[in-house]
Parts: structure tokens; C-alpha cells; sequence
């Protein structure tokens, strides 16, 4: 079994298609609670790439990272869902083109 | 050696892969073959819902505290993360990893305080 | 490890005082006045304690090489202290009028203030990372707090949803630079980026660094990554948008600093020059749109936060000249900007009086000098300070500044800050000649300021003592690096 003979780059190209995966769909869906899911695709694409490294030079600081941005994710998922929750009882939309009372 | 050898590590994998299509695809004829013809009554032909009687359409709404109680689970759940490797390195880590888990404990358990006080648990 | 405590002490007393002030708000129900004085006590031993370890050697470190201690960080902390306390002293005033006094408000000031603490103080990406999350995440809620206001529930929404999004970018550039670098403190980064090491993967590296200077520009509202910043601090509670746009400005740019200064370490290597006219050309840039977009706002407010977008253009000038003097210029500017952007800000909120529909528009403010003789010279104060008139803080700060950015050799840069600074005096001294010209028949209530009085004249006091004497402040500013 020797699985770790998956090549550093596999590791990083895969990643980056996951994180350009994700910047798309933030920029273009319009429902606030899938755009938040492709955040979490783009933060969880840099675990990968975090986890990768560290394999990589055989340094724990980036797994240690990830676990950080795991929790930070997390907090920031609570936050998000309030916000939308607080949204949605305000204006009855979680649609991000229905909320634009502010322009210049 | 270098293709040969990836090929073999990846060797159990499509065993696996293999085994869990014959066995999936097996079961759906085996049923039909060896179950019994007789007795397909209303219940029998009903979702299955983990043997509860399923009354009504899944796509209502549900009560919004249902969502309170979600993202506290979210954020209460996350930081077993944090344990998982102090754990692991118990010893090693000795005493000052000790206090450090304590005190990141304390601090949880004052944000769970908070949330109880704050009556987010309490249903009604 | 006690000496850690000890050497980094405004980070760990301002984090248990926090919790204690959330759990003082859970447990005493309408006790809202006392978790307000006890959060002042919170902000102000907290700068007591760092203003203690102002004074400990250089370089010194904690809890292994993650933070900083002392110096740089120690000054950071006295100016966020000193926002947060000018900002709760105004809160209490605004939040009883518009009704919406809760515990949690404190709470929040005082997290985000931690998670500045932590920037500022930060000697490892991963602390950094957490720093700007814990200030980006309490800033998010603090922005939507008067959640049945459509304003401020979408400012909030808009925020979020940005911010996190360019969380992703921040997160990827420093695994792309840890990639590179293969560690993840500043020390070791400086050496591998330094050396021959760095070499190993130099594209991702210099990915890594785009990627990271977006995530930063984003926090300190840099063009193109502005566009967030007026619907932000329009729609946002003012006393919040006060404490946002300077204290949350502040930490970004601190985190700015030393990051860079790890990232190009020899000034006149090929890559350092790219990045420091790229900084340059994103400066330029800045204060021109700021400037021309504040030009034609109806709303004051989101006329400052385009003029707070000019304001970062600015400070980036500091960074593009690379220097000591770039740096200290912009660790004075950040403090001038403090006292009379905040001030500007809550004498909004205190004309305000907890209605969103008061005093919103540039048009209200015609004839204030009539009826309120005091808040108008107050304001008039904060505008030519923010235009860089002479006399107060302002005009020193971007004195610094232009300087430090001749002598890097950014004479073009500075041609293009003074025409913005020229623009600008368009809406800042357009809104004075509105106060004391103009005539208005609108009918006033009273409007006392009550606390806010405090901080209004703690920030006017501070623009003017800044532009008096500013060397004293420069040169503290300068013994810093």
C-alpha cells in the first residue's frame, strides 16, 4: 500500500479546480445560502492545499491550519445562517438580487 | 517498477470497487428470484421510513428553532477538532497541554453558559 | 510561559475580560449599565496593560515566535483601546434612543478588539488568520445588530458574504506562501523567502503574495476591492460604522505592515520593486476613486466611507515607499485618522438620535451652525482635519506620508495624493460652508449628546494636540521599527 506516491501537484491542481469551482458559484448564484456553500467549497479547497504541503515538507503547521479554518468556517457558518435568518424575516428573501436598497 | 507499482496500490480499491457491484447488483435480483410473491399489501408496497408510518409530504416548512439549535451544534460540534490531536499526544504534551485544554474548555463551556442563560436552548 | 502571559499581556486580560463581559450580560438580565462600565474598565485596563509592555525590548516573543510582543503591537493595542473606548462611550447614548441597549453590543466591541490585538501582534500567518477572523466575524454582526432595519440587515448580508468569500483568497495565498515557504512564521518565511530556499516554488510564492495582499486590501477597503465599503457603512448602525471604518482600517493596515516587511526583504530586489509599484499604482488609484465617488453623494455617510476609501489610499502610500518613514507615516495617520474619522462618525450618531432617517442627507446639515452652534464647529473641526488643513492632525499625517513617498522615489504618487486632496476639499469644506451658510427650516428638538459629548471632545482634543505637536507621536511612531 503506497498511496503517498500520489504526486504534490495532483494534490495542488485538484485543489485549485475545487477553489475556481467555488469562486464561480459565489459569483454567480444568487441564493445567499448557495453562495455561502461555495465558500465553504473554496475554504475547504485550501485545506487540501494546506494538507497537501504539509504531507509534502513533513510539517504539522499546516494541518494545524486546517483545523482553524475548520473552525473558523464553522463560526462563520453560524453567523451567516443568523444573518440570512435575520434577512429572510426582514425582507422574505434569501435572494441576493432582491436585496439592494442601497446604491449609488 | 513506477506505473506497476501505482497500479498495485490502487489494486484494493478495485477490488473493492468490484465486490461492492456485484453484491449491490445481486441483492436487487437475488430479492426478485428467492422473495416471497404473495403479500404485496399497501404496507408492504409503502416508503420505508425506518418503520414509521409516513403521513404527510418531507417539504414543509419546519420550525425556525430548529435552525437555532443547528448552528450551536455547528459551532459546539467543530472544536472536538481541537481534542482530536491533544489526544492523540496526551503524554507528550504533558501538563501545560493540560491547562491549555482546560482552559480552552473553560472557555467553551463560558460560551455555553451564555447560550443557556440566554434561554437558546429552551424550547418554548 | 508566565512571562509569556506577562510580555503579551493586553491579549490574554483583554480576552478573559471579554468573556467575563459576556458572561456578566447572560447572568444579570437588564443589567446593560453595568456591562457597559465594566467593558469601559475592560478596554481601559487593557490599555493600561499595553501601554506597560510599550516599553519591553525589541523583538521580543511569545508563546513560541507566534506573537510579538511590546513596541509595534503595544502601540496598536493603546490605539484600538482608545477607538473602542471613544466608541461605547457614544454607543450607550445611541443605542438607549433607538431602544436596542443589549449586552451582546459591548461583547462584540470588545471581540473584535481582541481579534485586532491579535493582528497587530501577530508574528505567524496563523494568528494573523484567526486575528482578522475574530475581528471580521464580530464585525459582521455588529453591522447587521439592528436586525429589524432593512439598512442594516442588507449591509450586513453584503458584508458577510464579501468577507467571507475573500476569506477564501486570504486562506489560499497563505497556504500558497506556507507551500513556498514551508512553515507558516514570520521568521521563518523572512529567512526561506531571504535565502535560496524561497526559490523552490517562486510562482506559487508570488501567487501567494497576490493572493494575500487582496485578502488585506479587501479589510482596508483598497480599490478594486472598495465596492463593499459604502453599502457597508451606510446601512450599518453609525456608532458602528464609527468603530469599523477606523479601528477595523487600523488593524488591517497593521497586519499590512510587517507582512510585507517579511514578504520583499531586500527593498531593491527586482520583486520588492514590482510589489512596491503595484502597491503604488492600487494607492493612486484608491484615492482617486474615493475622492471623485464622494464628490457626488447625497448621504453623508456614504460619503465618508468613500472619503474613509481616499483615507486608505493614503496610508497605502506608505506602504508602496517601502520605508521607515513610509511605515511610521502611516502608524501616525492611522492614529490622526482615528480621532477625527471616529469623531465625524459619531457625531452623525449623536445628531442621529436613533432614528435612520434623521440627519442622513448632506442637505440636513445646512444651518446646523444656527442650532447647533457647538456640534457644528466640532464637525467643522473633523472636516478640516480630514482635508489636511493645517493646524490639526491630518495635515502632519499626510505631511508623512508624501515625504516618505518622494524619498522612495514615488514623486508621480504624490502629485496624484495632492490633486485628491484637492478634490476632496470639495465635499469636506462644501459641508462646512452648508453648516454656517445656509439656511434651513427644518425645526430642531432638543439634541444633547450626552456621553458622546465625552468622546467628541476626546477626538477634537486629539486632532488638535496631534497637529500641535506632532513630532511626539512621530517619533514614537518612528522608534518603533
Amino acid at each position: 500500500m503506497n498511496l503517498q506516491s500520489v504526486p504534490l501537484e495532483y494534490y495542488l491542481t485538484l485543489s485549485a479546480i475545487l477553489f475556481v469551482i467555488g469562486a464561480v458559484g459565489v459569483l454567480t448564484r444568487r441564493n445567499a445560502i448557495i453562495i455561502f456553500m461555495s465558500i465553504e467549497l473554496m475554504l475547504n479547497a485550501v485545506n487540501l492545499t494546506l494538507v497537501a504541503f504539509s504531507q509534502f515538507f513533513g510539517d504539522p503547521g499546516g494541518q494545524i491550519f486546517v483545523f482553524f479554518v475548520m473552525a473558523v468556517a464553522a463560526a462563520e457558518a453560524a453567523v451567516g445562517l443568523a444573518i440570512v435568518l435575520a434577512l429572510f424575516r426582514n425582507k422574505q428573501t434569501v435572494y441576493v438580487d432582491e436585496v439592494n436598497i442601497m446604491k449609488w | 517498477m513506477g506505473e506497476n507499482n501505482i497500479v498495485v496500490s490502487y489494486l484494493p480499491l478495485i477490488v473493492m470497487v468490484a465486490v461492492g457491484f456485484v453484491f449491490g447488483l445481486s441483492n436487487v435480483f437475488l430479492a426478485e428470484i428467492l422473495g416471497s410473491r404473495r403479500n404485496k399489501t399497501n404496507v408492504k408496497l409503502d416508503t420505508y421510513e425506518c418503520g414509521m408510518e409516513p403521513v404527510k409530504t418531507a417539504r414543509e416548512r419546519f420550525s425556525v428553532k430548529f435552525y437555532l439549535v443547528a448552528m450551536l451544534f455547528i459551532v459546539f460540534d467543530i472544536e472536538i477538532v481541537f481534542m482530536y490531536p491533544w489526544a492523540v499526544k496526551f503524554r507528550e504534551l504533558g501538563e501545560i497541554g493540560l491547562v491549555a485544554m482546560l482552559l480552552f474548555m473553560a472557555l467553551l463551556f463560558a460560551g455555553f453558559v451564555y447560550v443557556y442563560k440566554k434561554g437558546a436552548l429552551t424550547w418554548d | 510561559m508566565l512571562q509569556d502571559f506577562l510580555n503579551s499581556a493586553p491579549i490574554p486580560l483583554l480576552s478573559a475580560l471579554a468573556t467575563l463581559v459576556m458572561l456578566l450580560d447572560a447572568m444579570k438580565r437588564d443589567g446593560a449599565r453595568i456591562v457597559f462600565g465594566f467593558s469601559v474598565f475592560s478596554l481601559t485596563a487593557a490599555m493600561a496593560a499595553a501601554i506597560y509592555t510599550m516599553f519591553l525590548p525589541d523583538k521580543t516573543t511569545a508563546f513560541n515566535n507566534m506573537i510579538t510582543c511590546g513596541g509595534y503591537g503595544a502601540y496598536f493595542d493603546i490605539v484600538f483601546c482608545l477607538g473602542g473606548v471613544l466608541t461605547l462611550l457614544a454607543a450607550r447614548p445611541f443605542l438607549l434612543a433607538s431602544n436596542t441597549e443589549h449586552g451582546e453590543f459591548y461583547s462584540l466591541i470588545l471581540f473584535s478588539i481582541c481579534g485586532m490585538f491579535l493582528i497587530a501582534h501577530s508574528n505567524n500567518l496563523l494568528t494573523l488568520f484567526i486575528g482578522i477572523e475574530v475581528m471580521s466575524v464580530s464585525f459582521y454582526i455588529l453591522s447587521g445588530y439592528l436586525r429589524t432595519s432593512r439598512f442594516s440587515i442588507e449591509a450586513s448580508l453584503k458584508y458577510f458574504l464579501l468577507g467571507a468569500f475573500i476569506t477564501g483568497f486570504l486562506v489560499y495565498g497563505m497556504a500558497l506562501i506556507y507551500g513556498s515557504a514551508g512553515a507558516l512564521g514570520y521568521n521563518e518565511i523572512y529567512q526561506a523567502v531571504q535565502g535560496e530556499t524561497g526559490a523552490r516554488f517562486p510562482m506559487i510564492l508570488l501567487l501567494g503574495m497576490g493572493l494575500l495582499i487582496i485578502g488585506l486590501s479587501f479589510k482596508s477597503a483598497i480599490f478594486p476591492f472598495h465596492q463593499w465599503a459604502p453599502d457597508v457603512y451606510q446601512g450599518a448602525p453609525t456608532i458602528v460604522t464609527a468603530f469599523m471604518s477606523t479601528a477595523g482600517k487600523a488593524a488591517a493596515f497593521s497586519a499590512f505592515i510587517p507582512i510585507l516587511a517579511v514578504l520583499t526583504p531586500e527593498s531593491s530586489s527586482p520583486v520588492a520593486a514590482k510589489i512596491g509599484m503595484l502597491l503604488a499604482v492600487l494607492s493612486a488609484a484608491t484615492m482617486l476613486v474615493g475622492n471623485i465617488s464622494a464628490v457626488v453623494q447625497k448621504n453623508i455617510k456614504r460619503m465618508l466611507a468613500y472619503s474613509s476609501v481616499a483615507h486608505a489610499g493614503y496610508m497605502m502610500m506608505g506602504l508602496a515607499a517601502g520605508s521607515v518613514r513610509g511605515a511610521s507615516g502611516i502608524v501616525f495617520y492611522v492614529t490622526a485618522y482615528m480621532f477625527m474619522q471616529i469623531g465625524a462618525f459619531i457625531l452623525i450618531s449623536a445628531l442621529e438620535r436613533g432614528s435612520e432617517e434623521r440627519y442622513q442627507n448632506l442637505e440636513d446639515y445646512a444651518g446646523l451652525a444656527k442650532k447647533h452652534p457647538v456640534m457644528a464647529a466640532l464637525m467643522s473641526v473633523f472636516m478640516l482635519s480630514l482635508t489636511g488643513i493645517p493646524p490639526f492632525a491630518g495635515f502632519f499625517g499626510k505631511y508623512y506620508l508624501f515625504t516618505a513617498a518622494i524619498e522612495s522615489g514615488y514623486t508621480w504618487l504624490t502629485i496624484i495624493a495632492v490633486i485628491s486632496s484637492v478634490i476632496s476639499v470639495y465635499f469636506y469644506i462644501g459641508l462646512i460652508v452648508a453648516m454656517y451658510f445656509r439656511e434651513s427650516d427644518v425645526q430642531e428638538q432638543d439634541s444633547r449628546p450626552g456621553l458622546a459629548g465625552i468622546s467628541l471632545v476626546i477626538s477634537a482634543a486629539g486632532v488638535i494636540i496631534l497637529g500641535v505637536i506632532p513630532q511626539f507621536i512621530d517619533k514614537i511612531a518612528k522608534s518603533l521599527f
